[in-house]
């Protein structure tokens, strides 16, 4: 009972069980900082045999593991869900273990430095509280009055679809830390916190959006945004951040959500 | 050194820490104390789902729900736990929704329902939707629900610090639970949390395994506390293998691709499942399903150059349903293999995912410090402990539930505790142990490394301890890991600072995993069976006569100072399911 899809192999299938190694020497470009050693940050350089299959986060880990047990970074599930190891490399925002070597050319020096906007504490490692307080600061829970049905809340699959783009948040800061009105005013409350009211005040069930509107109306609120799309680049679950901001705006002029 | 009061200490913020800590925090002063952030925990890599028999789109029930968990677990399950376990789920998925968790829908606005591995109507007669998911990111959005709630209920979270230590303390010829010791990571200080309750739900310990769905953080820190303050581990020689891991790298594949029809394919494209199990094909329960496919690779049907693996191939489901429902594992597979999921089938293999074992606790997450005796302020929940409800083997989606049903029981049972009771004292310095081991790892000069120990270690588990068995590779990987065990003890590190020393905590770390995959080992050697996730090729056969009993796993320390492990074990309580023959 064969089919058809497995007797004609895909050449991308055929590299996907190539199980064979073909490693590479990759440098990668590490911004170091500890205060405790300098109070200066300073580049450094590792050259490595990795597998262009390999991630970001692999490269890291052989470094810490095999050559300098000091480099500091934060990481926990390592396939892009749990929110830890966003940092800049090449420039841009990403996660370190969704970003395979090949898709960012190992030809060249691989650089990779802590995300921009929080303060770096060592290496790769920033502090998230302001980002944090920027999130409670919205109510990000679902607010409702009245009595607790005994039964679920019923929601159409068209009102659950309406912000099912931003339940994706994993919270890793990627968006927040692209964002040039982050990076020079730490008091604005960033795309991902926005990202968060947005799926609140889009849920049929919630009653809080007035009082989230209210929040985000605030000088340092979702009006600061100046649609560079950054945001949206930097997102590695895909979510249409920027859009999103511009929903939680319109429904700040139009009062409809 | 620090000290700090609370009422209710929680160990760990994912799933049933946070859990706990909503039911906690409204009844006394709570702390939750995490070594990452709250919303970074391995909860969140949950996908398929979260059982409930709210018989939403067919006829279900909790009885159904009970018997499948029962079987599932090989009849290893405590069955007065498993009862509350189905019936509470159905609370708890409504609990759930009401905090805000934005399940599918069905057509009438209701909780959609999925099928999944071993959940069946009537008894086994056929695959039932009673998997209540949101997208193939359910545990995503339980761990951000429970967070959104700890920001509302005001939760007072102590992020990235290292629980290295359970005091326990003699009051009265009673062992009780006076506090813990933790370790903060941005600065290296020592911390001494007094609490009149402290709740373990710190997680699970795969990461002794090679090829695991698990995150690199789940290092068993709670399980090696306890065990190494002479409190049992419980079954710890049953780990689930799910079947369908990314080959080699072992991310997760839900089994709700199978319960959205996907197939599992050898490398004739035969559905091979039919062969093993068949009434449930692809849905059998995971430990059949993942001996079916070793058993295909072993026969030389497998899959890729090396034939070592084979396919998930949701090639036939329509590219809508996919995204609607698989988005997350269909970009996995895009994101990490390069193919395209629509055309291409998935290759796949055995990952080690999830330990049935744990801390053994009743049903009021109580830990016990033997067959029967309670430790008076001591609760345990989730990964961490064993209650047990999965037995030998878990079901797919009984593990969101888990957490929800036993964190909920645990976190109100903790804080009543708290509310009736004093501090126990702290011991004359509190934190000696945790001081001593910090300062051993920052001074040491040994020539070995925690890399090297640890690759050892995960290759050893996964050649000797996995998915099939023997007398002879478990006594390999017991010796190997007496060796390493050796070994680490002249480990040194190189970051000797204070300020978020991650080499310093990956050795701690590796020592916890040592630990326990030599009880792990040593309990599966003793249990000469087979049943559910502990396979024994050279006993390929249940014997309830011998082995319808927990192992219970203590550590032993000898007048000289040398350390052993001594089994005992524990009745298995059976209410109204007698033994039989498990089919799929």
């Amino acid at each position: 009972m064969s089919t058809s899809t497995l007797e004609k192999h895909s050449k991308a299938l055929d590299a996907a069980e190539d199980g064979a190694s073909h490693s590479i020497t990759i440098t990668l470009r590490v911004r170091r900082f500890n205060p405790e050693v300098s109070e200066d940050a300073s580049w450094q350089d590792f050259q490595l045999e990795m597998d262009p299959k390999e991630r970001v986060l692999d490269a890291l880990h052989k470094v810490k593991w095999e050559q300098d047990g000091t480099l500091t970074f934060r990481r926990s599930c390592a396939h892009g869900i749990c929110g830890s190891d966003a940092m800049r490399i090449n420039g841009k925002n990403r996660l370190a273990c969704k970003t395979l070597l090949k898709d960012i050319n190992p030809e060249k020096p691989i650089t990779v430095e802590a995300i921009k906007g929080l303060t770096v504490l060592k290496d790769l490692v920033v502090d998230m509280e302001p980002f944090f307080q920027a999130y409670r600061d919205v109510m990000p829970f679902l607010i409702t009055t009245g009595n607790q049905p005994t039964r679920e809340r019923l929601q159409t699959a068209e009102d659950r679809e309406r912000f099912d783009d931003t339940t994706k948040c994993i919270l890793c800061a990627a968006c927040t830390s692209s964002c040039p009105v982050f990076w020079n005013d730490g008091q604005y409350f960033g795309p991902a916190a926005i990202v968060n009211a947005h799926r609140f005040i889009f849920d049929s069930r919630d009653e809080g959006g007035e009082q989230r509107l209210e929040i985000l109306n605030d000088k340092d609120g979702v009006w600061r945004c100046r649609t560079t799309f950054n945001c949206t680049d930097a997102c590695p679950r895909g979510i249409e951040v920027t859009k999103a901001i511009q929903e939680v705006k319109r429904a700040l002029i139009t009062r409809r959500f | 050194m620090k000290i700090h009061k609370y009422d209710t200490v929680i160990v760990g913020a994912g799933g049933a820490g946070m859990r706990a800590a909503i039911e906690s925090t409204k009844r006394s002063r709570t702390a939750v104390l995490t070594k990452l952030y709250p919303t970074r925990s391995h909860t969140g890599a949950a996908q398929g789902g979260m059982a409930a028999a709210l018989a939403n789109v067919e006829e279900d029930n909790w009885e159904w729900h009970t018997f499948d968990t029962i079987k599932g677990g090989d009849y290893l399950v405590d069955q007065d736990a498993a009862e509350i376990l189905a019936k509470e789920a159905i609370d708890s998925v409504l609990d759930l929704e009401r905090m805000g968790l934005p399940f599918n829908r069905t057509p009438d606005g209701t909780i959609d329902q999925r099928r999944f591995g071993g959940h069946s109507r009537n008894h086994g007669e056929a695959p039932v939707r009673r998997s209540c998911y949101a997208s193939d990111r359910t545990g995503h959005m339980i761990l951000q629900t429970l967070y959104q709630n700890c920001v509302k209920e005001g939760v007072e979270f102590f992020n990235e610090f290292y629980v290295l230590d359970l005091l326990l303390q003699d009051v009265d010829g009673v062992k009780k639970s006076a506090g813990v010791v933790a370790y903060e990571l941005a600065t290296g200080e020592i911390h001494v949390f007094q609490a009149k309750a402290v709740i373990f739900a710190s997680g699970g310990t795969g990461k002794f395994f090679k090829v695991t769905s698990n995150a690199h953080t789940l290092t068993g820190d709670g399980q090696a506390a306890a065990y190494r303050r002479g409190l049992p581990l419980e079954d710890m020689e049953f780990f689930q293998f799910h079947p369908t891991g990314i080959w080699r790298m072992g991310i997760l594949l839900t089994e709700g691709a199978r319960g959205e029809g996907g197939i599992l394919r050898n490398k004739d494209g035969e559905r091979f499942m039919e062969k093993y199990a068949p009434v449930m094909k692809d849905l059998a329960s995971r430990d059949v399903v993942s001996r079916s496919i070793y058993t295909e690779i072993r026969e030389g049907r497998g899959c890729g150059p090396e034939g070592d693996h084979v396919y998930l191939d949701l090639t036939h489901l329509p590219p809508e349903q996919l995204d609607a429902k698989l988005p997350d594992i269909t970009e996995f597979a895009r994101t990490y293999l390069g193919i395209e999921p629509y055309t291409d089938p998935i290759p796949i293999q055995p990952t080690a995912h999830y330990a049935m074992g744990g801390i053994p606790t009743n049903v009021e997450g109580e830990v016990l410090a033997d067959n029967t005796t309670v430790v008076p302020g001591l609760y345990a929940a989730g990964e961490v402990a064993c209650v047990s409800v999965h037995g030998a083997n878990r079901l797919g989606t009984n593990s969101l539930l888990d957490i929800n049903v036993f964190g909920r029981r645990a976190g109100i049972a903790a804080a009543e505790y708290a509310a009736g009771a004093d501090f126990v004292e702290l011991p004359e310095d509190p934190a000696k142990l945790v001081q001593e081991q910090v300062e051993r790892l920052r001074s040491a000069s040994g020539n070995e490394r925690v890399t090297e120990i640890r690759k050892e270690l995960q290759e050893t588990m996964d050649a000797n301890v996995m998915v099939f068995r023997t007398e002879q590779t478990i006594k390999t990987a017991v010796e190997k890991i007496g060796e390493l065990r050796e070994r680490y003890l002249n480990v040194s590190i190189q970051d000797k600072g204070k300020r978020f020393n991650t080499d310093l905590l990956e050795a701690v770390e590796l020592g916890n995993l040592l630990d326990l995959a030599e009880v792990m080992a040593v309990s599966a050697l003793a249990r000469k069976e087979s049943r559910g996730g502990h396979y024994r090729e050279d006993y390929p056969n249940r014997d309830d006569v011998n082995f319808m009993r927990h192992t219970m796993a203590y550590r032993e320390v000898a007048a000289d100072g040398s350390e052993s492990i001594r089994l005992d074990y524990k009745p298995v309580v059976q209410t109204r399911y007698q033994p039989m023959e498990r089919k799929y």
